[in-house]
């Protein structure tokens, strides 16, 4: 939106702060549970945090609020400039990946907040994750704009500023289990409606046992799962969901054999493999999907995994599922 | 067995590097370390294939097929027959 009356006004600049008030810690509970997943972003622009001149340093963030909030909270106490590129309400990171947080985007912005008028230096201080997305000597060229990549995250700011110069630390990646935490309910809140629904249908069709079977497997892949990934053994996403899986599956199976005692045992044995069978196998689609929540995975190595194992899981959830039917039904 | 990561697309010719650099700087898993002045490739198997390292290589030095490690966006991709950049992230 470029108001062609207003080019010859002084430059737009928007007002911050470097406290949250209980509204933005509300909308970060918001966020992390997945409600209105694509709103939580602000208006993009050049925003002055505390009382910045024509020296003050300019970082360059996303427009989701936990991008903008993270960064303008780790500044705090400090004079600058915060440049909020338009990444459609969506992170650094992943904005980097889809190509919104981008070259053309700085550029853009750059031009439109006329933020050549606002301060004297050229550089910009960019998010190292925003990388994948960016040509530093791009922008430098189009903008005059130097681009300077610091620290992965935010909080690392004002150790970093110090110097200038990230540590080997500040540029590695994690994926602490803090980091995964944060992460389960989007995905499990997602899954709850769908898993109450099947549970529901299977409860009447097949007894308590099989609902309670539906439960178990979404919740050992939305939520154990992103809790014990480094632990569980072997590197594929998959394969660690099909041995978690099979393990929450396994009290599951035998139990046919004590809830269902007037079976016949190839009855109780059909629907105990069944059991065996088909959980594991969504357990394990659930998990191989939280690669792209994780943050190492290549995209040759998960194409790799799914041409591997995603026929695996469909065998193995189709004979599971038929077995658990057929055997159901028989009695 | 069971590690589908052992291999990456990350192509890295040090004879085209001038120092500068940034693929050490851009990098989440410091699979560049610098040495000699030149960049040296030192954790190939950590590359998550993600760009940043060629995309600011004014050297070209480094060519890799990026992209975003995303099961469900390539499953959605397979599915609809779109791009796969739509995920929910």
């Amino acid at each position: 939106m470029i108001d062609i009356g207003s080019i010859k006004s002084k430059p737009e600049i928007l007002p911050t702060t470097s406290r949250l008030s209980p509204s933005d810690y509300w909308a970060h509970w918001m966020a992390r549970i997945g409600v209105r997943r694509g709103a939580h972003r602000i208006d993009p622009g050049l925003y002055a945090l505390g009382n910045p001149g024509p020296d003050s340093q300019v970082f360059v963030t996303a427009n989701y609020t936990l991008s903008f909030d993270a960064l303008r909270v780790a500044l705090h106490g400090l004079d600058c400039y915060i440049l909020v590129l338009d990444t459609k309400g969506i992170n650094v990171w992943c904005a980097a990946g889809k190509g919104t947080f981008s070259t053309n985007e700085i550029v853009l912005r750059v031009l439109i907040t006329r933020l050549n008028e606002v301060v004297r230096h050229r550089k910009l201080i960019l998010p190292q994750l925003g990388a994948p997305g960016v040509a530093a000597h791009e922008v430098k060229k189009r903008t005059t704009f130097g681009v300077e990549y610091g620290p992965v995250r935010a909080a690392e700011l004002p150790e970093y500023l110090k110097t200038h110069k990230a540590t080997v630390e500040m540029r590695k990646v994690r994926f602490t289990l803090r980091d995964r935490l944060v992460l389960i309910p989007v995905d499990f809140i997602r899954l709850l409606l769908p898993m109450l629904a099947i549970a529901g249908i299977l409860h009447f069709v097949g007894g308590i046992l099989l609902s309670l079977g539906v439960v178990a497997t979404v919740v050992a892949g939305a939520v154990l799962f992103p809790i014990l990934l480094p632990w569980l053994p072997s590197h594929d996403f998959s394969m660690k969901g099909f041995i978690l899986g099979g393990l929450v599956a396994l009290p599951f199976s035998l139990s046919t054999y004590l809830i269902h005692p007037g079976w016949a045992w190839w009855q109780q044995t059909g629907q105990a493999l069944g059991l065996l069978l088909a959980m594991p196998a969504v357990t394990a689609f659930i998990a191989l999907n939280f690669t792209g929540s994780s943050t190492y995975t290549s995209r040759s190595g998960v194409r790799r995994e799914m041409y591997r194992y995603i026929p695996a899981m469909a065998w193995t959830f189709g004979t599971g599922i038929i077995l658990t039917g057929l055997f159901s039904l028989i009695h | 067995m069971f590690n589908a990561y052992l291999e990456n697309t990350l192509v890295y010719d040090p004879k085209l590097c001038n120092g500068c650099a940034i693929c050490v700087a851009v990098c989440p898993h410091n699979v560049f370390e610098m040495n000699d002045r030149l960049a040296q490739l030192v954790r190939r198997q950590a590359c998550m294939e993600c760009g940043a390292c060629q995309v600011n290589c004014v050297m070209e030095a480094i060519t890799l097929e990026s992209g975003v490690g995303c099961a469900s966006a390539m499953i959605r991709a397979a599915l609809t027959g779109r791009k796969e950049i739509a995920c929910d992230c």
